[in-house]
């Protein structure tokens, strides 16, 4: 700090309090809202303090889904989300980082072209070309499947960009010392580029493992059987349309259910969270 | 900049690169072929009979009021949220940047909702301002504001713009304190002996020098607006009142699913991909020349 203003000091930590308490709103109420029963959050207003019916409605939607909208167990779909959350995660790493590896420490006709071919899926959203993509996987019956929830998901040009990235750091005179005593490509990738890509590794795991979990369109057209669905699906289609039909306590358990995982996350892996954000948009 | 040593094998960097390029080919570059061969076709409403039609599609497109409705829309969606997101987070930001105690709690705090899926987001807004039973539209109503977004276009695009931009807040504050972090403080102590205030040094050496973060946070919620608030509208508005939040990704999703128009959608896909690549150009242009002063 430059100079003491303790009136600005004073200021600057109420700004910061009402923001925080304006933008964690939405998530107390959605708490209170989940330890109500329908007929109290349906009361207008609906009480601010939380109710006692916790235990029974998140039991409810953990076992037994809702009566009226969809009626999978909300276990079932966390478990899809976490499949395909770690699956989405894992895998992008994996191909990402072999694929940087052959780009940076070989030389090869066609190099500059794959490095191309990558670069440009950044240009292709999955919610541009969701029709076409559709039809592919269907084609391929992969619909109600993990391997169709998580493949097509999977190429990553911002993981491959980062490995890039960070294997341009690693000084040559590792690698020539590897081959200096007979190692080969792969003995090198395992014995000093592995290890040394671990904070990598773990900054892009919390950004992809946030991504696969909160994926919503791809899902939606893809997992047409409720034992498929992921809990952000099942949010919506527990949403059945008109204020008064929807089971919000219910709903608004489920909500809880889908992003406490992932918040967790952020929040316990925060100085890797915020490598990776900063660092993937290099 | 490339490696001075590298490894030789006829074989190895090929099946290195095979599982990527394979995922790519399948997953990105042939339905994105599809949509532009489908883009040039005419289908019957049974999909029995298709006629290759040219640019039909895109003619029928640009003269078809709801879809240059639907470009306004998004227009006026996407600036809405890049605009606001990155003005409340910025002066959080600054507030963060200028604190010393409790600096790591009120990051914690700031940050999780990053952590929420956009329909997630989309659902507990519309409970909080539901028409009959949300607590904020009870309280709305005790100040006389008639709220119903169910009904009301510009209520219910104001919601979805809340929606998005709150989920987005954590993003760009990061991104901000980081560039806050990286100012010299040498020229703010400067400013100060001078005998600048706090705000003028703001204006005239803080927000300056924040420009680039600036500028390339306006690209990203633009991309964000523009592509992952899908979730957010179809958790809430769907499109709806009569279209007023369709934006063009939702247009894409509901003639092409609902509507089962596979022309009209494909030749939508393909108009997008062409404003893709238009910011993804814009942003990496940028990267390399730096705003500068």
């Amino acid at each position: 700090m430059v100079e003491n203003r303790p009136w600005l000091t004073f200021f600057s930590h109420a700004i910061l309090i009402a923001g925080i308490l304006l933008i964690a709103f939405p998530l107390y109420v959605t708490f209170v809202g989940s330890t109500l029963t329908l007929d109290e959050i349906v009361r207008v207003p609906m009480p601010l303090v939380p109710g006692d019916h916790f235990w029974e409605n998140y039991k409810q939607v953990l076992t037994a889904g809702t009566a009226r909208g969809a009626a999978a167990p909300v276990a079932q779909m966390m478990a899809n989300s976490l499949v395909m959350a770690l699956v989405i995660a894992f895998g992008k790493i994996a191909i990402s980082i072999i694929a940087s590896f052959a780009i940076v420490y070989f030389r090869f006709p066609l190099r500059d072209f794959f490095f191309w071919m990558i670069f440009v899926t950044l240009m292709l959203p999955v919610e541009v070309r969701i029709i076409p993509t559709f039809k592919v996987v269907s084609d391929l019956g992969m619909v109600n499947s993990y391997v169709g929830l998580t493949l097509p998901l999977i190429a990553s040009a911002t993981a491959t960009f980062l490995f890039r990235q960070f294997f341009l750091t690693i000084p040559d005179e590792l690698a020539e010392a590897a081959r200096m005593d007979g190692a080969g490509p792969m003995r090198f990738f395992w014995d000093v580029v592995v290890p040394l890509s671990k904070t990598s590794m773990a900054a892009l795991f919390v950004i992809q493992f946030i991504y696969g979990w909160n994926q919503y369109l791809w899902p939606l057209l893809i997992t047409t059987d409720e034992s498929m669905y992921t809990t952000v699906i099942g949010i919506k289609r527990m949403v059945t349309g008109g204020d008064a039909l929807t089971e919000w306590h219910l709903v608004l358990a489920t909500a809880m259910l889908a992003l406490l995982p992932p918040a967790l996350v952020v929040v316990l892996m925060q100085r890797w969270f915020v490598k990776g954000l900063v660092e993937t948009e290099k | 900049m490339e490696k001075r040593v590298v490894f030789r094998s006829a074989w190895l960097p090929y099946a290195l690169v095979l599982p990527q390029i394979a995922v790519t080919i399948v997953f990105f570059f042939w339905p994105a072929f599809q949509a532009g061969w489908y883009s040039l076709q005419l289908q019957d409403a049974f999909g029995l009979q298709t006629e290759f039609v040219g640019l039909r599609n895109f003619a029928a497109l640009l003269a078809d009021e709801h879809y240059l409705n639907s470009f306004r829309i998004t227009a006026v969606f996407s600036l809405s949220v890049a605009v606001s997101g990155i003005a409340i987070s910025l002066l959080l930001a600054t507030m963060a940047d200028r604190v010393l105690r409790g600096a790591l709690a009120y990051k914690t705090l700031l940050i999780w909702p990053y952590a929420v899926a956009p329909a997630v987001a989309g659902v507990l807004w519309a409970f909080l301002f539901a028409p009959s039973v949300g607590i904020a539209t009870y309280a709305l109503r005790q100040y006389g504001v008639d709220w119903n977004w169910v009904l009301r276009d510009d209520q219910a695009m104001l919601l979805v713009v809340v929606a998005s931009t709150w989920k987005q807040i954590s993003y760009n504050f990061l991104f901000f304190l980081a560039g806050l972090q990286s100012i010299p403080k040498s020229l703010i102590e400067a400013a100060a002996i001078d005998g600048a205030g706090p705000t003028r040094r703001f204006w005239t050496i803080v927000f300056p020098l924040l420009s680039p973060t600036t500028f390339f946070l306006l690209v990203v919620n633009i991309v964000y607006a523009f592509f992952e608030t899908f979730g957010v509208i179809d958790a809430t508005t769907q499109g709806g009142p009569a279209g007023a939040t369709q934006i063009l990704v939702y247009k894409v999703y509901h003639d092409g699913v609902k509507s089962a128009d596979l022309g009209g959608s494909s030749a939508q896909s393909v108009i997008l991909m062409a404003i893709v690549i238009a910011l993804t150009v814009v942003q990496f242009r940028y990267i390399e020349r730096k705003v500068q002063y």
